[in-house]
């Protein structure tokens, strides 16, 4: 079970103190986050991408090559890649060299993007958003797999005998997700390909939530990739922790009243009924957090939505080092009840390893075949 | 079983949309009756509901409330749409329930609008308003609509003819009808016919 962070990268004001942090903080703050995930045990770091004001991440390989430079461990991912304004070779060719320079701890995980104007910046319309997804992602996938590429399709121009450079890594492409909140098209792409699927989850009751899991299991073992339990879910969620429940509340309600996605809505009470969203003790961000495997089954990635709201830095790292101290426990009741055959989330180890051993058992087929002859 | 749901923008909590939208169900109860034919009816009460549908508008996230309305919509044979009428049109309230809904919920769904107001000269609200809004929805919408002015309500006589009349129209258009009740939204494509797009 993997256990991370997801940022979105926004700038947003510090509604307690009224202070706005510069791009400039706001960027190295990701690094230091990331930083920090990385020393309490953490599995992953995922950055969203964004072409507008008030998020700074327009540049997400930029930002996690220099985070690569400074951990050792940590998986680097995205929360998303805009599979639909970006160039399919642009993006083959920024992540192969990510997953050089990383050492393979890069996977990523593709979205749409959800802002109409910013579509037709990169001369694109947000109607077709679907079919810029999947059209595009086909390619991606080429480009990964296939040496020379001769590829035609509706969105963007022809490639005649396209050889991407940098190969990736050890000639294995970087294990992708698919994000979608409610696009059952999105869940059926991951299920086809046999990629993950993660749900972010944040804004939604889990029966939502639940039924778009469910889907792509069902579509997942449909395609042929295996039993349903053993396709590769990713959840998102978030909390506020301090020592005592009360505390939290009292903490984070000014900036959750606020806040610029859930802000001058539901009331605090309202949106954790409704919502995954957590803020009290420890111990009740464990238990919400291991409630979850109950509607969705047992799956592959956890991560946390920390790095919002506003929240300052310091506060940030606080909420870190409380996911630190509880992660042993995270850990062990991930595991609890686990059945062996459900698979942890592919690494670029284990897809280096099950690679060499398709092609082990293939030579040994052909080895067979000419024994027999 | 026929399911009526009777969805109903008055803000006060006896208000004449509530009322009005009780007798049209009661109406299209007895005609069902006659007919033999068992009858559920719900209530969606907007003001109720009022500060979910403000909330999910802003920030996405339906409460278990809404869930719950949407999912008495689904599963409906017909509707029974009443507003009020503010400032020459249907409430703010009105259309921030159907706003929330999609624009699924409705499609080929049998719908009777109705509205309350202080005097006839609001009678046309519905058809410049009501009506336009149900059939941009794909709803089937009942072709006797009824209107309940202040003055109405008194002199009930005319009233209770124009509702009969709504009611009866409104079961022989469910009888005629099949909206969709099972929820498509987790549907799938299979994806060899998405990527020949």
């Amino acid at each position: 079970m993997q256990i991370g962070l997801f940022s979105v990268g926004d700038v947003t004001t510090d509604p307690t103190t009224g202070r706005t942090p510069s791009e400039h903080e706001r960027i190295k703050a990701a690094v230091a986050i990331a930083r920090k995930a990385e020393e309490i045990g953490l599995d992953v770091f995922a950055i969203g991408e964004h072409h507008n004001p008030p998020f700074h991440p327009s540049s997400p390989t930029t930002l996690l090559a220099y985070i690569a430079a400074q951990t050792s461990t940590i998986t680097l991912s995205t929360a998303t890649t805009l599979i639909t304004t970006n160039d399919p070779v642009k993006l083959a060719e920024d992540y192969s060299v990510l997953q050089h320079l990383a050492d393979g701890r890069v996977d990523l995980m593709l979205g749409r993007g959800n802002t109409g104007p910013v579509y037709p910046w990169f001369g694109k319309d947000i109607r077709d958003g679907i079919d810029l997804a999947i059209e595009n992602y086909a390619l991606l996938r080429r480009l990964w797999r296939e040496e020379v590429v001769d590829w035609e399709g509706k969105f963007r121009t022809p490639l005649h005998g396209f050889t991407l450079a940098p190969q990736p890594l050890d000639g294995v492409a970087p294990f992708v997700w698919h994000g979608s909140i409610r696009s059952p098209q999105i869940a059926e792409q991951a299920a086809y390909y046999g990629d993950g699927f993660f749900h972010n989850n944040i804004f939604w009751n889990m029966g939502h939530t639940k039924q778009m899991v469910s889907l792509y299991r069902r579509r997942f073992e449909f395609h042929g990739h295996g039993p349903a339990d053993t396709a590769i879910v990713g959840l998102g969620g978030q909390f506020f922790a301090r020592k005592n429940s009360q505390d939290a509340i009292n903490e984070f309600r000014p900036y959750f009243d606020v806040a610029p996605v859930y802000g001058h809505g539901p009331s605090l009470e309202e949106f954790m009924a409704e919502t995954p969203l957590t803020v009290g003790s420890p111990q009740q961000v464990l238990e919400r957090t291991l409630s979850f495997r109950q509607h969705v089954g047992h799956y592959q990635r956890q991560l946390f939505l920390l790095d919002h709201a506003g929240l300052p830095l310091k506060t940030v790292l606080e909420q870190l080092d409380i996911l630190g101290e509880l992660l042993p426990e995270l850990r062990k009741g991930f595991a609890e009840g686990r059945p062996a055959h459900v698979p942890d989330a592919p690494s670029h180890a284990s897809l280096v390893a099950a690679r060499d051993a398709a092609a082990a058992a293939a030579s040994e087929l052909v080895g067979a075949g000419e024994a027999g002859r | 079983m026929t399911e009526i749901v009777v969805v109903s923008s008055g803000t006060g909590a006896n208000s004449s949309s509530r009322l009005l939208g009780t007798r049209l169900a009661e109406a299209a109860t007895a005609v069902l009756t006659e007919r033999n034919q068992p009858v559920i009816v719900n209530h969606i009460e907007l003001r109720v509901i009022a500060s979910d549908l403000a909330n999910y508008l802003v920030t996405g996230v339906a409460s278990a409330r809404l869930e719950d309305a949407f999912a008495q919509i689904r599963a409906a044979d017909g509707v029974i749409a009443v507003t009020a009428v503010y400032n020459g049109s249907y409430t703010g309230l009105f259309k921030l329930f159907f706003d929330a809904l999609g624009r699924d919920l409705l499609r080929g769904r049998p719908v009777l609008p109705a509205a309350t107001g202080g005097t006839s000269r609001h009678s046309l609200v519905i058809e410049y308003a009501m009506v336009p809004l149900f059939y941009y929805l794909r709803a089937l919408v009942s072709s006797v609509p009824v209107f309940a002015a202040t003055s109405d309500w008194g002199a009930s006589v005319g009233l209770d003819a124009r509702i009969d009349d709504a009611a009866r129209a409104f079961v022989n258009l469910m009888a005629s009808s099949h909206p969709e009740k099972a929820d498509a939204s987790f549907d799938v494509t299979d994806f060899s016919t998405l990527l020949g797009g």
